[in-house]
């Protein structure tokens, strides 16, 4: 009962959420995400778009964006592609300049990011007037699975170690899985400059010290990706290089 | 004012104050505990706080969610999905 009257109370109020969806090689979860975020978005009735954002996918994902594009329509999948694999700053950058929702939400496209969290970000959003909405895999029933010990143990300390330094008060900061208001994340980006997981570190620090408000939703995160791709070295170096930057300049 | 400048002002702080009560530098004439109690300090406070980190990320590994059901759910849904876009004449 309650969903129903806030769906049509969003109908009325003509929000539109955009989801950006960055794609590199995703050939095989791409018709699995979108069809995951039309059922969703279906469902809860609200007004939306998918932006598919490739980088030049040597796979075929442009090619199976195409015919998502004709099975759901054109103004449903928006493709936005690009010639080769940049930053995920400017994909954001390039994929906000035709977004037509005054909502943005960033998701991975690998199916790591249930879309069925969706409607609770919008609620969550609703709730507080939000100007960001940011999932976390550390707080209430929120969770992972697919990791090993080693890996939670990394999680863990690596973000015990950023909120000792930076004090963000959130509680998952390198998650990239979040609702921001269309103005606020174009804001966001013009300041950030660092990349990959620090990237979305930033987005946060930045969002508290422009005082905009921040809400938390919590998530399950399936890694079907750990298993290929383990945490190395070097993602542990370039994340620790990062925390000491923010913490040093912010 | 940075993250870093509000510990270094925070480390000077405490600093100066620990240094004046272990060593009398202000020739305070402060009775003797002040001093016994001040001068471990820096070393008892570091100790605590690698305890409380150690027992903090110890305790939030192993009360870390294991999200099974999701899982689970994630799958069922990909084979209705696969099935569904096979169906409405998707080649995957």
């Amino acid at each position: 009962m309650a969903s129903r009257r806030a769906t049509r109370r969003s109908q009325e109020d003509g929000d539109k959420y955009s989801v950006l969806l960055p794609t590199y090689n995703e050939r095989e979860n791409l018709p699995l995400i979108v069809w995951l975020l039309v059922k969703y978005f279906e469902e809860s009735e609200f007004n939306y778009e998918i932006i598919v954002i490739d980088d030049g996918s040597p796979d075929g994902t442009l090619e199976v964006a195409q015919q998502l594009q004709q099975l759901y329509g054109e103004d449903k999948i928006v493709l936005r592609p690009r010639a080769k694999k940049l930053g995920l700053g400017t994909a954001y950058i390039h994929g906000i300049k035709h977004a037509t929702g005054n909502f943005i939400i960033i998701m991975d496209a690998d199916l790591s990011h249930h879309p069925k969290f969706i409607p609770e970000l919008i609620a969550k959003q609703k709730e507080g007037n939000y100007d960001l909405v940011s999932s976390t895999r550390y707080r209430g029933n929120g969770g992972v699975y697919g990791w090993d010990l080693r890996r939670k143990l990394i999680s863990r300390g690596a973000n015990f170690v950023t909120q000792v330094l930076l004090r963000p008060g959130t509680s998952d900061l390198t998650g990239s899985f979040r609702l921001y208001k269309k103005e606020v994340l174009e804001s966001l980006i013009e300041r950030c400059v660092s990349k990959g997981y620090v990237f979305q570190m930033e987005m946060i620090i930045r969002a508290r010290q422009l005082n905009y408000s921040i809400g938390e939703v919590p998530i399950s995160f399936v890694d079907r990706v750990y298993g290929e791709s383990k945490l190395g070295g070097n993602e542990i170096i370039s994340f620790i290089k990062g925390l000491l930057t923010l913490f040093a300049t912010t | 004012m940075t993250k870093l400048l509000e510990w270094v002002f925070g480390v000077l702080v405490l600093g100066v104050a620990w240094a004046i009560l272990s060593f009398d530098l202000l020739d305070l004439r402060l009775p003797q505990t002040y001093q016994e109690v001040a001068w471990p300090m820096p070393l008892y406070l570091l100790v605590s706080f690698g305890c409380y980190s150690l027992a903090t990320v110890g305790y939030r590994v192993a009360t870390f969610n294991d999200c099974e059901e999701a899982a689970v759910e994630l799958q069922e849904q990909i084979k209705e999905a696969k099935e569904d876009l096979r169906k409405k004449g998707l080649k995957i």
